[in-house]
C-alpha cells in the first residue's frame, strides 16, 4: 500500500538502492562526458555496455575472478572505443548514425556470444559488500552510504575526480579546447585527433565497467539485452548534466532514485501497472531533455569533423 | 590528343569513378561479411557452409523468397521514412516505437468496428496506422524544432515508452478474451476478422504490402525530388542557415519530416498485423513484435544510400539476411545475432564509406577543372534556379 511507502525500512531501501543502481548511470555519462567535451558524440554507449556485460560475466564466471571480469570489459570497451574514434576521426563517419552501427554491433554480439558459450541463466558470485569500518556501523546512515560493493564507491569516487581532471589539469584544458574550437587547439600544437581518440577509448573502457557492473555487481546474471537502453539514457544524462560531473551525478541520481521507487512499488504491490512504473525513467528523461533545452550548450564542436586546412 | 576527346575521355572515366562511388555500400557490406566469416571461423564454423546455407535459405526456393519478401516489407516502409528524415537531416531512430503505436491504434480499430466490408476496414486501419506512427513521430519533431531537444535521444525513450504501451495493453485491457478466461494469459489480442487481412499469393504468406510498399516508394522518390515539399527538406538537410535565408520554414519542415517518416513505420507495423500475424503479440520486447524492422529498415536505407527506388533491392537483400540466419543457425549452430552484429557493422562501413566516395569525388572534380562543389550542391543549385 502506498503508505507502506513511507516507513522507515522502505525509505531507507529505495535511498540505498537508488545510490547502487547509479552505479552504471555514471560510469557511462561520465566516460561519454569526456567524448563529448573533446566534440565526439558517442551514441555507442549501449552496444559498448553490452558487451561489456557479457565478457565481463563470462570471465568471471569462468576464472571465479571478478576483477578480472572488470578488466575484460574495460578491454573489450577500449577496443570498441578505438573503433568509433577510427570512423569518427579518420573518416569522418556521421556520429550519430555510426554510433547506431556500434549499438547493433554490440547488442547482436553480445547475444551471440551468450547463446553460444552460455545459452542458459548461470549466476556468478559477483562484487560483495564491503561495510566501511566505522561509518558502515552508523545506523540508517551506514547501510544508505557505507554498505555497497567496491564498484558503487568507485563510481561515486569517479565524480570528483573526473571533475579534477576535467578543470585543473592539462589535460582537461587541451580536451575542452578540442571541442569548443579545435583550429584554434591545433594551431597551439595540440594534436585534436590524439585528444579524441583518448576520450572516445576512455569512454568505451567507462562504458565496458558500466555494463558489467550489472552483470558483476548489481544483478550478479548476463540476460540479452539486459541494459534495457540504459546506455541511451546515459548519452541523455550528459545533456541533462550540462556537460559537467557534478550536473551529471545529479541526473544519475536522480534516475536510480526513480528507477529504485519503481522496483520498490512492484515489490511492496502497490497497484499502479508495472509497465507504468517501468516507463517513468524514460518520460522523465524526455521531459528533463525538454526543460533543459536553455540552460547551458553543449561544446561548439560537438559532432563536427575536423579536418586539417591543406 | 585532340581537346574534344579528351574531355570524352574524361567523361568516360567520370562515369567509371561515379558507379565505383554507387558500388560502395556493395562493398561495405562485403567487408561486413568477410569481418563475419572470421567470427564464424572463431566459433569453429565454415563460412563458406554457412553463408551458403544462408543464400539458400533466403533465396533457394520459391517459399524461401516469398518469406524473404515478406520479411523486406516492413524494412522497406521503415526505410523509406529514413530515406526522408535523413535527408532532411533528421535522424530518426524510433522506427519500433512507430511501428508499436501503428500497430496498437489499426489493432484496436480491427477489433472495436467488425461490421465494415473489408476493402474500407484496411483502408481505415492503414490510416489509423499511419496517424499512430505519425504521433510518434511528431513529438520528438516538435521537441527538436521547438525545445530544442536530440532527436535521437528522444526517439530511442519513445521506443521503450511504445514497448511498455503495448506490454500493458496485451496483458491487460486489449488481451483476447479468449487468454483472459482461459487464465493462461499470453499476452496477445484477439486475432482480426478474416475480411479484414491483407490478401496473400498463396500459398505463401506473402501479402499485398508489398506491392503498397513499392508504390510508396516511387511516391516518395516522386515526393523528394519533384515536390516543392521534398526540395525544402531536403534543403533543410543541406543547410539550415542557407535554407532559413532562402525564406524556407525550417522549424516546420523538420516536423514533417519526422512526421512522414514516422508514418511510413506506423504503416509498417500496421501491416506485420494485418498482413503477417492477424494478432498483435508481444514477449516483452520490441523485438518480439517489430523483429528489429525499426533498426534494420535504416540499414536497409543506408545501404540504398538514402535513395527510395534503390532502397528496394536493399530491403530484399536485408529481409533476404534475415530469413536466411535462421537456416544458417540450423546448418552451423551460429545463433542468428551474428546476422544482427553484422547489420551493425554494415552501417559503420557505409558511413565510413561516404569518405572514401567524398575523396574520390573531390579528386575527379579537380581534375575535370570544375570548382569545389559536391554534384549534391550543383545539384540544388540547379533545382533553386528552376523553382
Amino acid at each position: 500500500m502506498i503508505s507502506d511507502l513511507l516507513s522507515a525500512t522502505v525509505i531507507i531501501g529505495i535511498v540505498s538502492s537508488g545510490i547502487r543502481l547509479a552505479t552504471p548511470y555514471l560510469f557511462a555519462s561520465i566516460g561519454e562526458m569526456f567524448g563529448q567535451r573533446s566534440g565526439v558524440l558517442n551514441l555507442g554507449v549501449e552496444g559498448q555496455m553490452l558487451l561489456g556485460s557479457f565478457i565481463g560475466f563470462y570471465v568471471t564466471l569462468k576464472t571465479n575472478n571478478v576483477w578480472l571480469g572488470v578488466l575484460a570489459a574495460m578491454a573489450v570497451g577500449a577496443l570498441m572505443g578505438l573503433a568509433m574514434a577510427f570512423v569518427t576521426v579518420n573518416l569522418h563517419a556521421t556520429q550519430g548514425i555510426s554510433g547506431i552501427g556500434f549499438y547493433l554491433f554490440g547488442m547482436g554480439m553480445s547475444n551471440l556470444l551468450f547463446q553460444k558459450l552460455v545459452g542458459t541463466v548461470e549466476g556468478v558470485k559477483g562484487f560483495q559488500k564491503i561495510s566501511v569500518p566505522l561509518l558502515g556501523k552508523i545506523p540508517v546512515i551506514g547501510d544508505i552510504f557505507f554498505n555497497h560493493n567496491a564498484l558503487v564507491y568507485l563510481a561515486f569516487l569517479l565524480v570528483p575526480v573526473a571533475w579534477f581532471v576535467l578543470n585543473k589539469t592539462t589535460l582537461g584544458l587541451k580536451i575542452r579546447a578540442v571541442g569548443e574550437n579545435p583550429e584554434a587547439a591545433d594551431s597551439l600544437g595540440v594534436s585534436v585527433a590524439g585528444i579524441r581518440y583518448l576520450t572516445v577509448i576512455m569512454g568505451g573502457v567507462f562504458s565496458g565497467i558500466a555494463g558489467a557492473s550489472l552483470s558483476v555487481a548489481l544483478l550478479n546474471v548476463f540476460q540479452q539485452n539486459m541494459t534495457a537502453g540504459q546506455g541511451f539514457i546515459a548519452v541523455a544524462l550528459v545533456y541533462f548534466g550540462s556537460w559537467k560531473p557534478f550536473g551529471i551525478l545529479g541526473g544519475a541520481l536522480l534516475f536510480s532514485m526513480i528507477n529504485a521507487l519503481q522496483l520498490w512499488i512492484q515489490v511492496l504491490g502497490i497497484p499502479i501497472p508495472a509497465e507504468l512504473a517501468v516507463m517513468m525513467p524514460y518520460i522523465l528523461t524526455i521531459l528533463v531533455l525538454t526543460l533543459s533545452f536553455s540552460k547551458g550548450r553543449g561544446p561548439s564542436a560537438l559532432t563536427k569533423v575536423f579536418e586539417r586546412e591543406g | 590528343m585532340p581537346p574534344k576527346q579528351a574531355t570524352a575521355d574524361l567523361r568516360l572515366k567520370d562515369r567509371a569513378g561515379s558507379i565505383f562511388d554507387q558500388m560502395m555500400p556493395i562493398f561495405a557490406t562485403l567487408a561486413a561479411l568477410l569481418v563475419g566469416a572470421i567470427f564464424l571461423l572463431l566459433l569453429g564454423a565454415n563460412p563458406l557452409t554457412a553463408y551458403g546455407a544462408l543464400a539458400q535459405g533466403a533465396f533457394g526456393s520459391f517459399n524461401a523468397f516469398a518469406e524473404t519478401l515478406v520479411k523486406s516489407i516492413p524494412l522497406l516502409l521503415v526505410g523509406l521514412g529514413t530515406c526522408i528524415a535523413y535527408r532532411g537531416s533528421v535522424t530518426n531512430i524510433g522506427g519500433e516505437g512507430q511501428m508499436i503505436i501503428g500497430a496498437i491504434l489499426s489493432t484496436w480499430f480491427g477489433l472495436t468496428f467488425t461490421e465494415l466490408p473489408g476493402w474500407l476496414a484496411i483502408i481505415i486501419a492503414m490510416l489509423m496506422g499511419i496517424l499512430g506512427g505519425m504521433i510518434w513521430g511528431g513529438i520528438p519533431g516538435i521537441l527538436k524544432a521547438y525545445f530544442n531537444v536530440n532527436e535521437i535521444l528522444s526517439t530511442v525513450m519513445m521506443n521503450a515508452i511504445a514497448v511498455q504501451i503495448m506490454n500493458f495493453l496485451m496483458r491487460g485491457p486489449m488481451i483476447d478474451p479468449v487468454q483472459r478466461e482461459a487464465s493462461s494469459q499470453i499476452p496477445q489480442t484477439a486475432r482480426l476478422l478474416e475480411s479484414y487481412r491483407l490478401p496473400r499469393l498463396s500459398p505463401t504468406r506473402l501479402h499485398l504490402g508489398l506491392l503498397i510498399a513499392i508504390l510508396l516508394a516511387v511516391a516518395v522518390y516522386f515526393l523528394l525530388w519533384r515536390t516543392t515539399l521534398g526540395y525544402r527538406i531536403r534543403a533543410v538537410g543541406q543547410s539550415q542557415p542557407a535554407s532559413k535565408y532562402g525564406g524556407i520554414d525550417v522549424k516546420k519542415h523538420i516536423v514533417v519530416a519526422l512526421l512522414l517518416s514516422g508514418a511510413f513505420a506506423g504503416l509498417a507495423g500496421m501491416m506485420q498485423v494485418y498482413g503477417v500475424n492477424y494478432r498483435m503479440i508481444t514477449d516483452g520486447s520490441a523485438t518480439g513484435f517489430t523483429g528489429n524492422a525499426g533498426f534494420n529498415g535504416i540499414v536497409a536505407a543506408l545501404f540504398g544510400q538514402l535513395h527510395p527506388l534503390i532502397t528496394i533491392p536493399a530491403s530484399v537483400l536485408f529481409g533476404g539476411l534475415l530469413v536466411g540466419a535462421n537456416a544458417m543457425q540450423r546448418v552451423v549452430q551460429v545463433p542468428s545475432a551474428l546476422i544482427t552484429a553484422l547489420n551493425g557493422l554494415v552501417v559503420v562501413f557505409v558511413v565510413s564509406s561516404e569518405f572514401f566516395r567524398k575523396r574520390s569525388q573531390k579528386r575527379r572534380l579537380s581534375q575535370s577543372g570544375a570548382e569545389q562543389a559536391t554534384p549534391e550542391d550543383a545539384e540544388m543549385q540547379q533545382e533553386a534556379g528552376e523553382a
